[in-house]
């Protein structure tokens, strides 16, 4: 019985039951990650909404939900602003010596260990701004005060803990540093040799070079490093509940004992405690934060993707 | 060589031209020249800072600034204003890179001496139920972190590697396009964020103030997901196609030539990156302080009660140290030197895994 049959339709390969069963298995686990992040954002709002109708005995006595979120919205700010103002700088420097300065064999464990500074937990860091960074920087607040009185940063008076937002923006600072680090030093370590090696045929030095062939191809990767360096700021939590003495104020003296609070510290600070709308007051402003952090992380995302289109072209 | 040229030409050379001369080699400090200026520019501050009293910090500080004057000026004498600015911007970006290193020594340093007294059999094998002052220990939130992040991981390596071999395999459609980017945007949320999502979760199933070792690991593994579809994605990557085509051509069916060949060949890579990942969310603190509480006993069951975690307990143990407050801050530093042990054992072992059984051929 050999015999062929024309079936007249052209044959299709026939689809394998595992096949169908595998790639339909695959394409769920991907649509799991979609569910879940639009689970966020539903069961945050879900959660969150009652916040509205929320009394003043709830909301540590503000009579509206804006007027308890804003200040923890610009103690957040305040904090981040200064962390990335201390670890951009920095951060690019130790990009700059793990890409071009430090010698080849030096290179790699160098980044190595900046690679351990992101693996320390987060509630460490917290322990060690409390315990250690802030007893030792309460003379430095007090001398900034005392000379640099006349600005509105350093009015003082000085905390004598050193429980400041300034002391938790240095920490955030650290905590920050590594993911800066991490994606410049990639994208200082794609420039093209072409590029550099022709700068320096032409007698530029090592810093021109690098100003210009490896910083203008790196522009637009370094302002979205610093943009995921600020996301994680933004909710960076355990480390400033701990090393902050906050008090939901609006207040741009960065060493006096009187500090804002944020919203993610303020969260972890109350939420163990909170009953009823308190919860509710907590998790609107955890979606607040969500918002915010998830606009920065797209947007930084964004630029990312756009110029590494315009580098494939 | 070239100098018996040089004067050989010299030596032809009329006066003339001698006076039109261009050089073409400019002069340059010698190779010495910075360890030099270090060496001087630290004496020069030891003498100032013994004479005035000053402390190691102030001596250091002094020192820096005096070779990031001193190099660059002595620079700009002898060779030019450019390499002058070359000397200082090198100066500037070692000093920013130690200033940022700086902390973590100090913050290692500070762990391992405080919490190395505390580390005693006992430390390890008790938990805090009962415990007034002295004693106690942390088996309870050792053994709560191990299930909370096992129970994590059960949840997210699946996901997590189906997703990536969604994304490899089967991807280039607009909703792989979506998934890539929402995964990136994904390992942005704030860890507290993610534990609020698994309150609000679990309140509707369970009622208000409701606290469990699962909601906890339901959080982490919202962390760890796109952290292990990450690192996955890029080792899938990394398996030549010829391999795929192989096997296809062998006329193995797609699903099982990702099962026998691709995976196989990546999953060095694969195990590293999980176990990252793992080391990653072994740390969090903000999401278990939110859904899985804490307590003093030790608590087996994922699906009832509160957990203790090592990160909370580190948390509580030194912001509510009890009284005297001595011997929990003394407890604190000693969990938290035995979870920087783990997250670091962890990250070591990754690399370890990662290097030993990675195929030979992409090195």
């Amino acid at each position: 019985m050999t015999t062929t049959v024309a079936t007249g339709k052209p044959t299709r390969p026939r689809q394998r039951r595992g096949d169908v069963i595998f790639a339909s298995s695959t394409r769920l686990a991907g649509l799991v990650i979609l569910l879940a992040l639009a689970g966020v954002a539903l069961f945050l709002t879900v959660e969150g909404l009652p916040a509205l109708s929320a009394p003043a005995s709830k909301m540590g006595g503000e009579s509206s939900l804006a007027a308890y979120i804003g200040p923890l919205l610009f103690g957040t700010l305040l904090a981040a602003v200064i962390a990335l103002l201390v670890a951009t700088p920095l951060a690019l420097g130790v990009a700059l010596v793990i890409s071009h300065f430090a010698p080849r064999r030096l290179a790699k464990p160098i980044g190595y260990v900046v690679d351990l500074l992101a693996a320390v937990p987060s509630v460490v860091y917290g322990l060690w701004g409390i315990a250690y960074l802030g007893p030792r920087l309460a003379p430095v607040f007090s001398w900034l005060e005392a000379h640099l009185g006349f600005l509105p940063f350093f009015a003082g008076p000085a905390s004598s803990t050193g429980r400041t937002i300034l002391t938790a923006g240095l920490v955030l600072a650290i905590m920050a540093l590594p993911i800066i680090t991490a994606i410049t030093r990639e994208i200082f370590g794609q420039t093209p040799k072409l590029h550099q090696e022709a700068a320096l045929a032409l007698g530029a030095t090592r810093w021109e070079m690098i100003r210009l062939a490896v910083l203008p191809y790196a522009k637009s990767g370094i302002v979205s490093a610093v943009m995921l360096g600020l996301g994680r700021a933004l909710g960076e939590t355990m480390a400033i509940a701990m090393v902050l003495s906050a008090s939901r104020v609006v207040t741009f003296n960065l060493i006096s004992s009187v500090n804002p609070s944020t919203i993610a510290a303020n969260i972890a600070n109350e939420f163990p405690e909170a009953t009823g709308l308190g919860v509710n007051v907590l998790i609107a402003s955890g979606l607040v934060l969500f918002v915010i952090t998830f606009a920065v992380n797209f947007a930084a995302r964004a630029i990312v993707a756009r110029s590494e289109k315009e580098q494939t072209r | 060589m070239t100098t018996m040229l040089k004067q050989g030409e010299a030596s032809q050379e009329t006066a003339a031209d001698r006076s039109t001369h261009v050089t073409l080699s400019r002069p340059r400090l010698p190779r010495w020249a910075p360890l030099l200026v270090a060496v001087l520019a630290g004496c020069a501050s030891a003498i100032l800072a013994l004479a005035l009293g000053w402390g190691l910090v102030a001596w250091a500080v002094l020192a820096v600034a005096l070779y990031g004057v001193a190099l660059p000026v002595w620079s700009r004498l002898v060779e030019n204003p450019r390499a002058a600015k070359d000397r200082l911007v090198t100066t500037l970006v070692w000093v920013a890179f130690s200033l940022a290193l700086l902390p973590l020594f100090s913050l290692v340093w500070t762990v391992v001496k405080n919490g190395a007294p505390a580390l005693s059999a006992e430390f390890f094998t008790y938990s805090m139920r009962n415990v007034v002052g002295e004693g106690g220990g942390i088996y309870h939130a050792i053994l709560g972190t191990l299930l909370v992040t096992l129970a994590a991981a059960v949840i997210s390596v699946p996901i997590g590697l189906m997703s990536a071999i969604y994304l490899v395999e089967y991807g280039g459609g607009r909703m792989a396009r979506t998934v890539t980017f929402l995964v990136d945007v994904m390992t942005g949320i704030p860890s507290i964020v993610a534990g609020l999502f698994a309150y609000a979760l679990f309140v509707l199933f369970f009622g208000e103030g409701v606290r469990m070792g699962i909601g906890g690991a339901v959080a982490l593994s919202l962390l760890m997901i796109p952290v292990v579809v990450r690192s996955s994605e890029e080792m899938l990557k990394l398996v030549p196609h010829e391999l795929r085509e192989a096997s296809y051509a062998l006329g193995v069916p797609k699903w099982r030539t990702i099962v026998k060949v691709v995976l196989p060949t990546a999953m060095a890579g694969l195990i590293t990156g999980i176990m990252l990942a793992v080391a990653r969310v072994a740390g969090e603190t903000a999401p278990l302080l939110i859904i899985a509480g804490s307590t003093d006993s030790v608590n087996l069951n994922l699906f009832g009660e509160r957990m203790m975690t090592l990160p909370v307990f580190i948390y509580y143990s030194y912001m509510q140290p009890g009284v005297p407050p001595e011997f929990g801050q003394e407890r604190a530093w000693g969990a938290a030197l035995v979870l920087i042990a783990i997250v670091m054992a962890l990250n070591l072992l990754a690399r370890a895994v990662g290097r030993l059984f990675s195929p030979k051929s992409d090195r």
